[in-house]
């Protein structure tokens, strides 16, 4: 076996999602990234199935990987119970761990995932939580938004419990200290912060070989804005 | 065995366990961020309504899933923090688990799949919980959405209404798009109700208080959150794009309302009416206002009679004002822009779409 199929194999994701394709191609029939961009998960499961280093690497390095949306809905029609989605984790976690996501447009967008979601994770215990939902980052909300926003307080007061940014129960409470101490410890022992570590580090160095700006935190920088919101517009179908 | 019993029996198969009382109640990030007055109105229905325990604990965190499924977190790390989840349920004496977000029910669901299939890896999460906190693992005995929830207790929520999905003035069933969202069926269909042909957690809701279910071409395709594709500025053109092919094809029904299970799909389908009218000035409905979007809570508390600004329907932007007055809903405008007791806080402009 291969050196990248080995490596997928090892991943319980891939082990479950990846049985024998007959290249029926229903997945890619049900599936709304194929509709929207360049996009085959059928392929995608061909190429990997191939065990061939070559194509795996291009796979691992191409936006391709960056296009499907997890929502799952292969795994709902796959007739011998692959599963695309899971076999796309597998990729996008290897791609990341050897720093190929950097080398494609998409890819390098873990960055400002990383530097949004991943910071407000260890910050303040919550995947999203209102206060990262700019408005200028987040036009499309609208303007009830932008008057959340700016109440936030007041409104999450009023709906949500009573406890906003207290600790406590209730919408948007604060973590107290032990329990944030905790959700870190389990980044620490998983690995979950070197992965974090990884996508800085490679980060770094393609800002640097593409001549962007990097700051080594928050998201005012030449390169976060710069994967956050390029668009080569080379995508879609 | 008659046709009717056969017919039963077929879909006995499709039926999950749901518990009946003693829940922990975790919330949902964008729920929290985007509904908070949502997960507040489930509680108030199970505790005041329905009589029923309902325990939540200020330590829960994120599940972390949407990092997850946006690829940055690594499968032990969420695992792990599942475990936690689990472990304080335990500590809590409560064995019956109830998400408020879909993305946590499926991750739920995935995790205990995963450790079905892979007991050693049960056993190193188990290892890596302790290490990190001190605690011990413990798994629940069910594990349901609250939407479930609210699905099992739809007849009792019927009793108590005093108001129906029905238009006052015609007399007519209010028309409804149900959205299940797609990690609540696709992934491990057994775990919902209806399987991942025939979901039947929101139409179950919809019959049981007087309405009537619209069946549209495009009605199990994804609203098109797709984690990455949202997150990042320059992928929301997928996004948009798949509610923009639902809408599309729910307008010939004439909704009078969507409601959706899932917390992402609730709002993406709210604010990509907004920028679909602001870009286009289309929408999708024949007053050109938009469709409202609802959640099950909000919609389970309209049913019973709650003031929509309890409910926090204020947050939504696309008004709902025009649903409430087909339901004969009161509810006072002056109201719907205050604050925390009352506080006066500045009204948001209204938005009327225009076509160029």
């Amino acid at each position: 076996m291969g050196k990248y199929l080995s490596r997928l194999k090892q991943d319980l994701r891939v082990q479950e999602g990846l049985k024998a394709c007959m290249n029926c191609g229903v997945c890619t029939a049900i599936c709304p990234a194929a509709e929207f961009y360049k996009y085959d998960p059928r392929i995608i499961i061909e190429t990997v199935q191939s065990d061939n280093d070559e194509e795996i690497e291009k796979l691992l390095k191409s936006d391709t990987i960056w296009y499907c949306g997890e929502c799952m809905s292969c795994k709902t029609r796959c007739p011998r119970g692959n599963t695309v989605g899971l076999i796309i984790s597998g990729l996008r976690q290897l791609s990341q761990e050897l720093g190929f996501f950097v080398e494609s447009e998409k890819g390098r967008q873990q960055f400002a995932i990383k530097r949004t979601i991943g910071q407000c994770i260890l910050d303040l215990g919550y995947c999203v939580h209102a206060s990262i939902v700019a408005p200028r980052l987040h036009p499309e909300q609208g303007p009830i938004w932008e008057w959340v926003y700016q109440n936030q307080e007041s409104i999450f007061n009023k709906l949500g419990g009573n406890n906003f940014g207290k600790v406590g129960e209730g919408a948007l409470a604060k973590h107290d200290d032990e329990t944030m101490e905790e959700l870190r410890n389990i980044f620490k022992v998983t690995g979950g912060i070197d992965f974090f570590n990884d996508i800085e580090k490679h980060s770094k160095r393609k800002a640097k070989e593409m001549g962007l700006g990097f700051k080594e935190e928050g998201i005012d920088n030449e390169y976060f804005t710069h994967v956050f919101t390029y668009n080569s517009n080379e995508h879609n179908k | 065995m008659n046709q009717i019993e056969g017919k039963q029996k077929i879909w006995a198969e499709y039926q999950k366990e749901i518990g009946d009382d003693n829940f922990f109640f975790v919330r949902s990030c964008i729920r929290q961020s985007f509904f908070p007055g949502s997960e507040q109105t489930f509680l108030k229905i199970m505790r005041e309504y329905l009589g029923k325990r309902v325990i939540e604990d200020y330590r829960h965190t994120t599940c972390t899933g949407i990092g997850y499924h946006s690829d940055i977190v690594k499968l032990p790390t969420i695992e792990t923090v599942v475990a936690r989840h689990f472990s304080l349920m335990a500590e809590n004496g409560c064995e019956n688990y109830v998400p408020s977000c879909v993305t946590s029910f499926g991750i739920y669901s995935e995790i205990l799949d995963t450790w079905e299939h892979f007991p050693d890896e049960k056993e190193r999460i188990a290892q890596f919980l302790k290490e990190a906190t001190g605690r011990t693992l413990a798994t629940p005995k069910n594990l349901a959405h609250t939407s479930d929830i609210i699905y099992k207790f739809r007849n009792e929520i019927a009793a108590k209404a005093k108001f129906k999905l029905v238009n006052k003035k015609t007399g007519q069933p209010l028309k409804v798009v149900e959205h299940i969202g797609c990690h609540y069926s696709k992934m491990f269909a057994k775990r919902s109700q209806g399987g991942q042909e025939f979901p039947h957690v929101l139409v179950g809701m919809i019959e049981a208080w007087g309405g009537e279910v619209i069946d549209y071409p495009e009605r199990r395709h994804c609203c098109g959150f797709g984690f990455r594709q949202y997150l990042v500025m320059a992928n929301r053109g997928y996004s948009v794009a798949n509610s923009y092919k639902k809408f599309e094809s729910m307008e010939p029904y004439h909704p009078d309302f969507i409601v959706a299970n899932c917390p992402g799909c609730a709002m993406f389908m709210d604010k990509w009416q907004y920028t679909i009218g602001s870009m286009e000035g289309r929408t999708f409905d024949q007053e050109g206002k938009g469709i409202p979007v609802l959640t099950y809570e909000e919609m389970a508390g309209l049913v019973l009679g709650i003031d929509p600004w309890e409910l926090g329907m204020q947050m939504h932007q696309i008004p709902v004002e025009t649903l409430l007055d087909k339901m004969g809903v009161d509810y006072d405008p002056d109201k719907k822009f205050l604050g925390f007791n009352d506080e006066q806080l500045p009204k948001p402009p209204e938005i009327v779409f225009q076509r160029d």
